[in-house]
């Protein structure tokens, strides 16, 4: 089998579990969320093979330079995804709330969509700027910053769902409907707290690999090129929510709404500079 | 007249009001949002492009607002280093107004609790116990070093306290993240003041011992000299994707070689704090060719080294030339090469092909000729930096990721016990607390609860029974 079949299966998977997802959201079926957190696992551990066996093809294809498939657009794409379902995966065995899924596959579903429809997937040589093993810890650190990032996103949006209708909901008795099966508001808040100072740390060291790879291969480690800018404003607006919550005590909605406008930087400094904005990083461009 | 009613006291509060706005966490906020905001402007706007270029793009008198608000290099404007310079003032005056209190924790522990902590703890115990207040002392101050960590014994009152704490240093992870941005900043200024950004060209087989600074000022004389012996440039197989591309360098003092290292892409040379970078290649000049001429009727064979355009003599008089070169084709390298006769006439031109040497043979004129090779030479483009501040800045970003962890993740925890005699049995209270992670620490302390109550009961049952 090969890398791209095992594409197709992730993607395959992770359109199955989030449908699954909403099936538990609607069915309330303890068994169905536990139907849909196996598929996302397989779902996972096909992506994790595909990575794996992409790795293995770029030696088979180009000998001596293979490398870690970290290195395109679509490489980093199909490991967002990656990354997203290992927080989501890792959050779910602390708090075990499905209906979460539901709200944090759909990002790994596009993420996945977007590179097998619109990304060349084609295994090329790097240029020499980008041989460097600082390439590999700066894309792995601040994926899996991002991916943090955007379970946060996915709970914060869950939250303002939830925290709307709970209060024009009056009575004590807990909601019904679908909501009923949302957690609380204060474990939404918990989750959405906890993963972006998962993610924060992880963007700070992507940030800090990605000077120190800057350095080493053209002896500035900060040039204010646009990505580099992004990732700081990124890094500032998650700072900012951060000592809001600390010191001030911003928590819910404020918190949810900063969460949401932190990971759509977050998809700008990834996405949007890369098609909107030109730079040193426009190897991802094509 | 307004002035000289102040008083002292109100100028003590303009102040303290002073303090308390560089001091203010809202500050803080509004720092960073605005940083995050501003810095939009420079990703938008390119940074440090030609007058020229703003002006075919935004039209003359959105860049005179572009120059007067210093939007073209806006992250060295007054207004965006002044919010950085905010940026530390608030920062350092939060640190001098808060960490007195948290060197109290040091200091200071807070080895006898107020009756209300033992109270309103979030995590507490009550017991009683048949043990005298000495053994149960020893016996818990045994289990608290067994199960958290040893504590410190304290009497007041005829009560008898124990005090254990977890993670002190936790406290110190945002004082040492904060310093760890002023460390930043503080080496990026060194290298702003006491190293320079430059580049030069060097042509294969010569040196230099000055380099250009990128912001165009006068050369900078480097105090030792550079060679460049050989630059190459390998493709990928079947491609003209360059794979790298490397420059034999050697450092040189008073005509001594020093240091000779292969730099690449990504693998620097360094010498007395200076490094150089290769960061592109081209060509420099003409390249000379090495052509092989036979004399058709004697089989007479001449080596000659010859420049584009250039006459060279033949034997009898005649002379030739190479026109034009080039390498792309399907053929190989290709030199067009033209034969003057003895009287000067121009002869028609034809090519030669390095892959394949007898070729020329067949054209049947007075002499063939061979191209054995051509060598074009090479100019490396190497960055050069001075950058004295680098390592503090590395520093800073080792104490950023290590005190943000522990800023996040580690938490001070500390656990009382208070042992009062009360009416023949001995009175146990326990509170605790943890700084951060409290429902971490609650999960801990249930369970460090349910074994101290069986350390209390089961010996206090041995004793009864
Ligand atoms: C990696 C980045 C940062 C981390 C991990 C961090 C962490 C923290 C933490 C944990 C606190 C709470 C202190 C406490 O309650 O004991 C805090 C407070 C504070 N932070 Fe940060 N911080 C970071 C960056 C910044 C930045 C960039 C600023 C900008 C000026 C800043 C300014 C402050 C201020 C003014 C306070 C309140 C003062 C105090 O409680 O001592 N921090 N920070």
């Amino acid at each position: 089998m090969d890398s791209g079949q095992l594409f197709n299966i992730t993607t395959i998977g992770y359109f199955a579990a989030m449908i699954l997802f909403f099936a538990y959201i609607a069915t309330k079926s303890n068994t169905v969320a536990f139907v849909a957190t196996l598929v996302t696992f397989v779902g996972f551990l096909a992506n994790t093979a595909a990575l794996g066996m992409r790795w293995y093809e770029s030696y088979q294809i180009l000998g001596e330079d293979g490398r870690a498939p970290l290195t395109n657009l679509y490489e980093s794409v199909v490991f967002f995804a990656w990354t997203i379902v290992l927080i989501y995966l890792l959050l779910d065995l602390k708090y075990k709330q499905r209906a979460v899924g539901a709200f944090v596959m759909p990002f790994a579903l596009f993420s996945m969509l977007g590179a097998q429809m619109w990304l060349n997937a084609g295994i090329d040589p790097l240029v020499p700027a980008l041989q460097s093993n600082w390439l590999t810890y700066h894309v792995i650190t601040c994926f899996l910053g991002y991916a943090a990032f955007a379970v946060a996103c996915g709970v914060s949006i869950m939250y303002l769902i939830k925290i709307g209708k709970e209060e024009k909901h009056s009575g004590d008795q807990p909601m019904g409907g679908i909501l009923g099966i949302f957690p609380s508001c204060r474990i939404l808040d918990d989750i959405n707290y906890r993963a972006i100072m998962i993610g924060f740390p992880l963007l700070t060291l992507g940030i800090i690999t990605g000077a120190a790879w800057a350095n080493y291969a053209w002896g500035t480690y900060w040039s204010w090129d646009p990505k580099e800018t992004w990732s700081l404003i990124v890094w500032f607006m998650y700072a900012a929510f951060l000592h809001a919550r600390f010191t001030r005590g911003w928590i819910g909605r404020r918190a949810a709404w900063l969460s949401i406008f932190g990971f759509a930087a977050t998809i700008f400094c990834y996405l949007g500079v890369n098609l909107v904005l030109s730079g040193l990083h426009s190897y991802g461009g094509a | 007249m307004q002035e000289t009613n102040n008083t002292p006291a109100t100028n003590e509060s303009h102040a303290d009001k002073i303090w308390d706005f560089f001091c203010s966490l809202k500050l803080t906020i509004i720092i960073l949002l605005l940083l995050a905001l501003t810095s939009i402007i420079g990703t938008v706007i390119q940074q440090n492009a030609p007058a020229a270029e703003y002006i075919r793009e935004y039209g003359e008198a959105n860049y005179k607002l572009f120059t007067t608000l210093q939007f073209t290099d806006m992250y060295h404007s007054w207004w965006f280093v002044g919010l950085l310079a905010l940026f530390s003032i608030n920062l350092i005056c939060c640190s001098i107004k808060h960490f007195p209190r948290v060197w109290k924790f040091v200091k200071e522990p807070t080895l006898i609790p107020s009756p209300g902590m033992l109270k309103g703890a979030a995590n507490r115990l009550e017991m009683s116990s048949n043990e005298s207040r000495q053994q149960l002392t020893s016996r818990l101050s045994a289990f608290l070093k067994k199960e958290f960590t040893a504590a410190t014994e304290s009497e007041a009152d005829g009560k008898t306290y124990l005090f254990a704490q977890k993670g002190i240093y936790s406290r110190f992870g945002a004082y040492t993240t904060h310093l760890s941005i002023l460390v930043i900043m503080a080496g990026a200024l060194v290298g702003n003041f006491f190293g320079y950004k430059a580049y030069v060209n060097i042509v294969e087989g010569t040196s230099t011992s000055q380099v250009w600074s990128r912001n165009g000022q006068a050369p900078i004389d480097l105090g030792f000299t550079v060679r460049c012996d050989d630059f190459d440039v390998s493709y990928y197989p079947n491609s003209n994707r360059p794979k790298d591309y490397n420059s034999d360098l050697v450092v040189l003092e008073n005509g001594q070689e020093i240091l000779r290292k292969r730099i690449e892409v990504n693998d620097p040379l360094s010498y007395k704090g200076i490094t150089f970078y290769q960061s592109s290649y081209g060509p420099a000049g003409t390249g000379f060719f090495k052509v092989k001429v036979t004399e058709n009727a004697t089989g007479k064979v001449t080596n000659i080294n010859a420049r584009m355009g250039q006459h060279t003599k033949l034997p009898g008089g005649s002379a030739f030339a190479i026109d034009d070169f080039a390498d792309n084709g399907r053929f190989g390298p290709a030199a067009r090469i033209h034969v003057d006769s003895p009287d000067g006439r121009h002869g028609t031109p034809f090519m030669v092909l390095k892959n394949y040497p007898d070729f020329d043979v067949r054209r049947g004129g007075k002499f063939s000729f061979t191209l054995v090779s051509y060598e074009q030479p090479q100019f490396t483009g190497l960055q050069v930096a001075k950058d004295p501040g680098v390592e503090i800045v590395w520093l800073g970003c080792t104490l950023m990721v290590f005190g943000s962890l522990i800023a996040f993740f580690m938490s001070h925890k500390r656990i009382w016990v208070c042992l009062e005699e009360d009416g023949g049995k001995t009175k146990v209270t326990v509170a605790a607390n943890a700084h951060r992670n409290q429902a971490g620490f609650s999960l801990a302390f249930d369970d460090l609860k349910q074994k101290l109550e069986a350390e209390i009961e089961n010996k206090s049952q041995v004793k009864e029974g």
